[in-house]
């Protein structure tokens, strides 16, 4: 298998505190990998360097076996990387289509808006996620939504622009056991049509159930990584995490 | 609830600002009337508001941006005399003044860039940061002039002048220019990916920049508008008037901002609204002339500016609230 991105030995440190040591991960086509940490060991740095909002300080990123210099948000969407943030990134104030195509939107020549097609594709994929509400339309705002509508419409955006790799942050938080279910059933959806997932959560119940291997992270390292069919039961991934930190 | 009431509501939803600032204009203009029938009536009170109205439009429509791009500008009042001193020496330097109009509205959009790389690069308070530029070039502008105006009456013999501020159906030209302008802008700004990104910036800069968005460029470029809107309206404030001088368009600071917030665009950032905007510039610019025609003392004047635009705000807090 080949790796849609790998990150070598970066680091990020902000303002004498280091948030990233030598960290090494790389994600292959089609594997749904767990990153778990305790709180504070680094995971949104690792994710938001990995998704081009944060610059490294210091190391490589690989993408497709290519190293890309000046990485930044713009190239790693361009580069068919989509991301659910733990906040969503979305504008309260403005409607759900607008939302959907933050920062990737239908254009015509000279940068006018396919206004009408946006807002057909924005229909289409709130019914595709299941939005419940029927007085929704794509032209709402998003302050209007709940959390799980809010929630929808983030992963939308990842839908739509077809990534090979969506991250998700912390997807749960906050969340209804039923939106959870949703979210769970989008991932299985995912990794079913071939694409990759990179998937943060400090449930470690949500990130065993959905993971073909994970990643340990503690203090800005990474500590250990390891298959699924290489432990039985999250109980088991638990102490594997708890005993990699405590030698690190 | 039927789809028709839906569709009203959304109508009435979507566009409560435009609206609004469209019924403030209403209420003023009636007041005036039953205060002062006669005044009102007059064609040439018309005539003469639509002759300046048309500068207050060039600076108030890009403030719109700027302001739901979360920033403000000052500066802008003294960023008007600049690029009209550039022109108007240009002008007397003998340059063709077609010349002179690019030059001069090309050194707006310049200082508009330096002072949105001030805010962004130095990270600084737009607010604070402008209020430095705005004294700071107007002392310039004393200084270079030795506070000396410059008057060009020959421009009135050269074509341009008929094309810009001549008369076409008894209507000044720059009413014409300045609807084309308005139009454009309002294309620019709900419709173009420019104007998008401005609402996302304005509303959470952190999503933008999460989302690919050059959030530092579409500040900038902002800043930019303001300055080129702020030398079109110094420029055509020298034709109208033939002359160039020190304190130009420096007391237009206030009123221009005062129309952008009566127009419907809160300060908060994220939304804002072109149309209302230009409601907020009719109401500004007639609350001059119509407190003087009801018959009220001078004095009175700005007391009366004061409550008009106290009033609109208020209004305005009944559209709603931020959402977050």
């Amino acid at each position: 298998m080949s790796a849609i991105i790998e990150l070598k030995n970066v680091s990020k440190s902000f303002g004498g505190i280091t948030a990233l040591k030598k960290a090494s991960i790389k994600v292959d086509v089609g594997e749904v990998v767990g990153l778990i940490g305790d709180n504070g060991a680094g995971k949104s740095t690792l994710i938001k360097t990995l998704v081009g909002v944060h610059a490294p300080d210091d190391g490589q990123i690989i993408i497709r076996g290519n190293e890309v210099k000046n990485w930044n948000a713009s190239k790693a969407r361009e580069a068919g990387i989509e991301t659910v943030f733990q906040d969503r990134a979305l504008c309260p104030q403005q409607s759900i289509v607008w939302n959907i195509f933050m920062g990737k939107e239908l254009k015509h020549r000279f940068g006018f808006i396919r206004e009408k097609e946006q807002v057909r594709e924005a229909n289409k994929l709130i019914r595709e996620i299941g939005f419940t509400s029927k007085l929704i339309d794509a032209e709402s705002p998003v302050g209007n939504l709940s959390g799980g509508e809010r929630q929808g419409v983030a992963i939308a955006r990842a839908i739509y622009n077809n990534a090979e790799l969506i991250v998700l942050d912390e997807p749960t938080t906050a969340l209804s056991l039923i939106e959870t279910q949703k979210v769970f059933d989008f991932v299985d959806n995912v990794k079913k049509s071939g694409r990759s997932v990179l998937f943060i959560g400090h449930n470690i119940y949500h990130v065993y159930d959905i993971s073909d291997r994970f990643i340990v992270l503690d203090r800005g390292e990474v500590v250990h990584q390891l298959n699924k069919n290489d432990i039985e039961g999250p109980e088991a991934l638990m102490k594997v995490m708890k005993d990699a930190v405590s030698k690190h | 609830m039927s789809t028709k009431e839906n569709i009203f509501k959304n109508l009435i939803g979507k566009n409560g600002r435009a609206l609004g600032s469209l019924g403030y204009f209403i209420i003023l203009m009636l007041v005036f009337l039953i205060g002062a029938p006669e005044v009102m009536m007059r064609p040439n009170l018309h005539q003469s508001v639509f002759v300046m109205l048309p500068v207050i439009m060039f600076m108030v429509i890009p403030l719109v941006f700027l302001v739901t791009a979360g920033e403000i500008d000052l500066s802008f009042a003294s960023t008007f005399g600049l690029s009209a001193y550039i022109f108007a020496l240009l002008l007397k330097a003998g340059l063709d003044p077609l010349l002179c109009i690019l030059i001069g509205i090309l050194s707006g959009a310049v200082v508009g860039i330096l002072m949105g790389c001030l805010v962004v690069y130095g990270r600084l308070s737009s607010l604070v940061a402008s209020l430095g530029a705005l004294f700071f070039i107007r002392g310039f502008l004393f200084v270079a002039s030795d506070s000396k105006s410059i008057s060009f009456m020959e421009i009135s013999d050269h074509w341009i002048y008929d094309v810009l501020v001549g008369k076409l159906f008894g209507v000044p030209m720059q009413v014409y220019w300045a609807a084309l302008f308005t139009i454009f802008s309002y294309y620019l700004y709900r419709k173009h990916v420019f104007g998008i990104h401005i609402h996302h910036v304005g509303d959470n800069p952190d999503s933008a920049a999460q989302m690919g968005i050059n959030v530092n460029w579409v500040r900038i470029s902002a800043f930019m508008y303001v300055g080129l809107g702020a030398a079109l309206a110094g420029i055509f404030s020298c034709l109208i008037n033939f002359t160039w001088w020190p304190t130009q368009g420096f007391g237009y600071l206030l009123l221009a901002l005062a129309a952008v917030f009566i127009g419907g665009t809160p300060t908060w950032g994220g939304v804002g609204t072109i149309v209302g905007a230009v409601f907020g510039v009719g109401v500004i610019a007639y609350m001059e002339v119509g407190v003087v025609a009801m018959g009220m003392s001078g004095v009175w004047r700005q007391f009366f500016n004061g409550l008009i635009i106290i009033l609109a705000i208020l209004g305005h807090r009944f559209h709603g609230g931020r959402v977050r």
